[in-house]
């Protein structure tokens, strides 16, 4: 059996009385893609809000390397309102904030992107890698880190070459064309050194051949990083392609999950996607 | 790069220097009464603003908190610096109503064991522990109040420099604070003379200066560190930053602490250029003349924030004096110009200054930057003209 590097058990995310991830379950393995699908509205960023502890899920447990990094159980005024399932099955509340999930190995990127827009390409790729220096304000302000900051330097250059935006290095990360600030925006997730890369539609926007780009450079990193990727996406075309394994999701249940052939021929996924006829003769 | 960097550096060392010696010559020159006397002041009071406009800049403009708390930190650091430096004979006379509760002065104590540089010592030990009763302040105050956000942020901050400077004037703090009376005769700018023989040479301008520049150089080192970068990355998107592993809470405290550190020691210089210190001289008033400055500045612009402080304290107390005092430029209107038609110029000079740089004097640019690029374009046409010469010669 493969290591699964992420484990979501039983999490529902309610906000007041609407259930915005209800009940669920799924796992992902090592050195696998996996891709969280569902039409608008099911519920799949909040699910990555939930395993990032944006948002601290209502009920259930996220883990990653078999390590805990939330649970969460109904409470205060929660318990009257909940209307999911298996409420008394987790005790314990562990909460953290995102960047300790950060600093555990798991880097995200956004739907729309969310570069720091007034930096250089540079000293984007450059913040990422302060989580992960000794130094304290003292030594970083009076350059007693000197060597640090070099190695810091040293990486982050190394990774936007291997990126292909060292050219950029320089220019301001707003003035990048939208492809290269998708390409940027992974890169600095890439720089905090995680183990698990969440992408948030990493296609939104991009054209049939940026996709295809896309799709080849993320089973490139994946290799060349030893990650393991979750992602959210609507280009099924990038979809069907490169995932291992697909989760779907419609009004926050999950209604279908397997390989991509298996998830293609569901019925309820193409309800989902497509409606259903009113008029079904039976 | 490096010895790029390193030649940059000795260049900017050795302008210091020249201009901490004409600072020097012109304290030996300028006698209070000439009429450049003014030009002292401005240099001396300028730079205490600079340092508290840069600190604010930290705040604000690198770290993208909008706190307008300034002028409580400052009064923080000007009591501080006061109470500290009273020479013990006169503490009797300065409280006059209370029994005064703190009997040591850092300057006389190592004045009385080093001489001459024992009160230059003590008078730093006094501003250090200045600033480090504003930033210890700070991170009191910013355990509740930074878990807010921009206007309501400001508002606590607003709030706190209120409070503060109601709690100093509490006869009950009587015997530390002096209640509502003043404090006096501690160790101000005048104190720093060097003796040789029968010469006397004055650094009372060189003091505020250097010790400004030295605060601001050391704040200049913390912005470009990786912490000014996580602090740039949290004004940029907070969300992206924390999810860069940049713990928000902890990089806003410090910066946090780190600018009220600096506004204390500010307001302890303030403190030295004045003669007295009160609570009610650091009104909200105090902290929206800074504001002012650091917009008109530029914002995220330290360079910005010291030309901002030197125009604005030039403005108000040198160049447009003469409009409150009847004859300006040599115009003599006594019926406009009386009291207070300054501040209508002045005013004036702030508005248009805001409509024709939008984003302050620098924007966010430095001055080696905007140096470059001056020059980059006065060099392309200068060889634009060149070519036209060579054109002509040849038709």
């Amino acid at each position: 059996m493969a290591e699964n590097v992420l484990l979501m058990e039983d999490v529902t995310m309610q906000f007041g009385g609407v259930v915005a991830v209800d009940n669920l379950s799924l796992e992902v393995n090592e050195g696998e893609i996996v891709a969280l699908i569902g039409p608008n509205g099911a519920g799949k960023t909040t699910a990555f809000n939930c395993i990032t502890n944006v948002y601290e899920p209502t009920n259930g447990r996220i883990s990653l390397n078999g390590e805990c990094i939330a649970e969460n159980h109904p409470q205060g005024k929660m318990k009257a309102l909940y209307k999911g399932e298996n409420s008394g099955k987790y005790q314990r509340i562990v909460r953290h904030t995102p960047d300790q999930i950060t600093k555990r190995g798991i880097a995200r990127t956004f739907q729309n992107i969310r570069l720091f827009s007034a930096l250089t390409v540079f000293e984007n790729v450059l913040i990422a890698k302060h989580m992960r220096a000794r130094h304290n304000v003292f030594t970083a302000t009076f350059r007693l880190n000197a060597k640090e900051e070099r190695r810091m330097r040293e990486e982050a250059a190394a990774l936007l070459e291997e990126q292909g935006l060292l050219h950029l290095k320089d220019s301001i990360a707003s003035s990048l064309p939208y492809g290269l600030q998708r390409r940027l925006e992974i890169a600095r997730a890439l720089a905090t050194g995680p183990s698990l890369l969440l992408l948030d539609e990493p296609a939104a926007g991009m054209n049939p051949q940026e996709t295809q780009e896309l799709t080849d450079f993320i089973k490139q990193i994946r290799d060349s990083y030893k990650l393991t990727i979750f992602m959210i996406e609507h280009h099924m075309d990038l979809v069907m392609q490169i995932s291992d394994r697909i989760y779907v999701l419609d009004f926050g249940k999950m209604i279908a999950h397997g390989n991509p052939s298996v998830v293609q021929h569901n019925q309820r996924v193409i309800d989902a996607y497509l409606g259903v006829a009113d008029d079904v003769a039976d | 790069m490096e010895t790029i960097n390193k030649r940059k550096n000795l260049n900017s060392a050795c302008a210091l220097a020249v201009l901490f010696l004409v600072v020097i010559l012109m304290d030996q020159l300028i006698r209070p009464t000439d009429s450049m006397a003014m030009l002292l002041t401005v240099i001396r009071k300028g730079s205490i603003y600079a340092l508290v406009a840069v600190s604010m800049n930290l705040l604000n403009g690198f770290t993208g908190l909008f706190s307008l708390g300034q002028a409580g930190f400052m009064l923080l650091g000007a009591y501080t610096y006061a109470i500290f430096t009273i020479p013990l004979d006169e503490r009797v006379f300065v409280y006059k109503y209370y029994d005064y509760l703190i009997s040591v002065s850092f300057p006389e104590v190592l004045g009385n064991l080093l001489g001459g540089f024992g009160l230059l010592l003590g008078v730093i030990l006094a501003l250090i522990l200045a600033g480090l009763v504003a930033a210890g302040v700070a991170f009191l105050i910013g355990l509740p109040v930074l878990r807010l956000k921009s206007d309501y942020l400001a508002i606590a901050t607003l709030g706190f420099a209120e409070i503060i400077r109601a709690i100093f004037i509490w006869g009950k703090l009587g015997p530390l604070t002096n209640g509502s009376n003043p404090l006096k005769s501690y160790v101000r700018l005048n104190a720093f003379q060097l003796h040789i023989g029968d010469t006397t040479i004055n650094f009372s301008t060189l003091v505020p200066l250097a010790f400004a520049a030295f605060c601001i150089w050391i704040i200049v080192l913390l912005v470009n560190s990786s912490y000014g970068r996580a602090f740039k990355a949290i004004r940029e998107d907070e969300i992206a930053a924390e999810a860069m592993g940049i713990n928000l809470y902890k990089h806003k405290q410090l910066s946090f602490v780190i600018s009220s550190f600096f506004a204390g020691v500010g307001g302890a210089m303030l403190a030295m250029f004045a003669s007295t210190v009160q609570a009610n001289n650091f009104k909200s008033t105090m902290t929206y003349e800074i504001l002012l400055i650091v917009i008109l500045g530029g914002i995220g612009s330290i360079s910005g924030s010291c030309i901002g402080s030197f125009l604005f304290i030039a403005a108000s107390e040198w160049w447009l004096r003469g409009l409150d005092s009847g004859t300006f430029l040599g115009i003599d209107a006594p019926g406009v110009f009386r009291n207070g038609f300054r501040l209508v110029v002045f005013s004036l000079i702030i508005m248009s200054v805001v409509l024709f740089f939008r984003r302050g004097i620098m924007g966010d640019k430095e001055i080696p930057e905007v140096m470059a690029r001056i020059w980059g374009r006065l060099r392309t046409r200068m060889r634009g003209r060149a070519g036209k010469g060579g054109e002509a010669a040849d038709g």
